[in-house]
């Protein structure tokens, strides 16, 4: 039995071969260093991301999240939800609120989950969490300091929260406008947090980088340009959106803004995972498009 | 749905604040905004908003109902809840703009050439299909939205980043063969089917 069990909502970008691949791996590793289980919904689906609202409107949208509660009640009993992804739980969490404020949405969702057989395992009574949230409150920085064995020396760490592993539920005792946990996590690897690192809550466009590339581009150059600045060696994330938006389009950024970023974009699943002493390839960094030289340093003494 | 648009403009007259309070998801909030314009200054995208989310509301409760639910302003929202978390009041405002868009859209009067409109309507159908997301196929369907010269000409501008994507592991290009999704799909399509039948009823977007 491990010491921590929690019932897992991977999303869809941290399948193989998807877009967050990278953190899932890094995800195990650290899990494992630190006896986490997670125990996978069984046949999960798409929360439908904030960006479902204008083919999913209010209900359809509630029924996709209120399927893996239901699963998740079936098969995970007593186990609180635990996501990966900003958007996954934002979803969840925001799908849970919503039906229990309301007897007709509540009568509504019922009525769509006999559809599939599930308004018996219905609850909504499971405590729906992200991973950081859990890290801290359950595991908690003495014990994530515990297995590290490499600490991350010299590393200078540029912590971007983002906007929905913030907002609107964000991490209790945090505020919104300055959370201090990224750099907490950082301090405790051993890595040296950039504590003025102004655009640490900026949103990178989201899902309007695909739709809206330029006028999310801005938003990015911003991003990095302050990490930059700053003398980051990398910036850390928690979330699979950031992660991307930020790492990917800073080639297409410097030719349109004449700037030369080459700035790594890690998890900080897999900071914790290096200076747990894993391998570069178990902390995911073989996934990073911009590498991740001082880590993979650092894995590789 | 031209004919819910009317059947919608005849019942509520010339009240379209009570048409949002009863139509749209949150609509209910509208008429506890101050005007403060704390939102508008909180967006990141608001520079490119022709009416900030306080605009927006002043203009619900003034009836510019054609102006409001035309408007490109709700599509530029990265959902990125700094107006909620900031807002005095606590409006969900967030929400009540994807509602917005959302009952726009539905009476089919919503800006019709925004990108994220159709991008999003288009993310909708790639993760119902088969309940999970289809990465490669909602990129490549982004790049040919606007006809196959343009989606070819898009394809190869982001050339390197899908290769830097697909030789990182992180891109499967077996996608548009081989489907990814939930055993469960068909029961995710009777939920959907039945969530619809629900909302539409309950909207009368079918009337």
């Amino acid at each position: 039995m491990a010491k921590y069990t929690y019932s897992f909502y991977p999303g869809c970008s941290s399948e193989k071969k998807a877009s967050a691949s990278n953190m899932m791996t890094s995800v195990e590793t650290m899990c494992s260093k630190l006896d986490i289980q997670l125990n996978e919904i069984p046949d999960w689906n798409c929360c439908s991301a904030s960006i479902g609202y204008c083919g999913g409107g209010e209900l359809p949208r509630l029924a996709m999240n209120a399927r893996n509660i239901a699963l998740s009640e079936q098969h995970n009993p007593e186990q609180d939800i635990v996501a990966t992804c900003a958007a996954c739980w934002l979803g969840t969490r925001e799908c849970q609120e919503r039906i229990r404020q309301s007897e007709t949405i509540l009568t509504d969702t019922l009525e769509v989950l006999k559809e599939a057989g599930l308004e018996r395992h219905f609850k909504n009574e499971v405590k729906v969490r992200h991973m950081v949230e859990s890290l801290i409150e359950d595991i908690g920085y003495e014990e994530m300091a515990a297995p590290v064995v490499k600490p991350l020396e010299g590393v200078k760490v540029a912590g971007y929260v983002g906007c929905q592993t913030n907002r609107p539920f964000g991490i209790d005792g945090e505020s919104f406008e300055n959370p201090k946990y990224l750099d907490k996590i950082v301090e405790t690897v051993g890595g040296e947090p950039i504590e003025d690192y102004d655009k640490k809550v900026t949103c990178c466009g989201g899902a309007l980088a695909f739709s809206e590339p330029e006028k999310s581009f801005a938003q990015i150059k911003d991003i990095v340009e302050s990490a930059h600045d700053r003398g980051a060696d990398l910036i850390v994330t928690p979330c699979p959106v950031c992660q991307m938006n930020v790492e990917i389009y800073q080639q297409q950024i410097n030719h349109q803004y004449g700037t030369s970023f080459n700035m790594p974009v890690t998890y900080y699943s897999q900071l914790m995972s290096v200076a747990y002493g894993s391998s570069a390839k178990e902390a995911g960094l073989n996934g990073q498009i911009i590498r991740a030289k001082k880590l993979e340093d650092i894995a590789g003494k | 749905m031209g004919s819910t648009n009317t059947a919608k403009v005849d019942r509520y007259k010339n009240n379209f604040l009570k048409e949002v309070e009863e139509n749209v998801e949150e609509g209910d909030w509208v008429r506890m905004c101050m005007q403060c314009g704390v939102c508008a200054g909180s967006c990141p995208l608001g520079p490119h908003w022709d009416h900030p989310p306080q605009e927006i509301f002043m203009m619900i409760r003034a009836g510019k109902r054609d102006e409001v639910l035309a408007s490109d302003s709700m599509w530029m929202c990265t959902s990125c809840y700094n107006c909620i978390v900031r807002c005095p009041r606590e409006l969900p405002i967030t929400h009540i703009m994807h509602g917005l868009a959302n009952y726009a859209h539905r009476l089919g009067v919503a800006h019709q050439e925004n990108p994220t409109r159709r991008f999003a309507q288009m993310f909708w159908n790639n993760v119902t299909k088969t309940g999970r997301a289809n990465e490669l196929k909602i990129s490549l369907g982004l790049y040919f939205m606007d006809g196959f010269m343009n989606g070819i000409k898009k394809s190869l501008a982001m050339k390197k980043i899908g290769i830097g994507m697909f030789m990182t592991g992180r891109l499967d290009p077996f996608g548009l063969v081989q489907g990814r999704g939930c055993k469960g799909s068909g029961d995710i399509d009777k939920m959907l089917k039945k969530a619809f039948e629900i909302e539409d009823h309950r909207k009368g977007y079918n009337s």
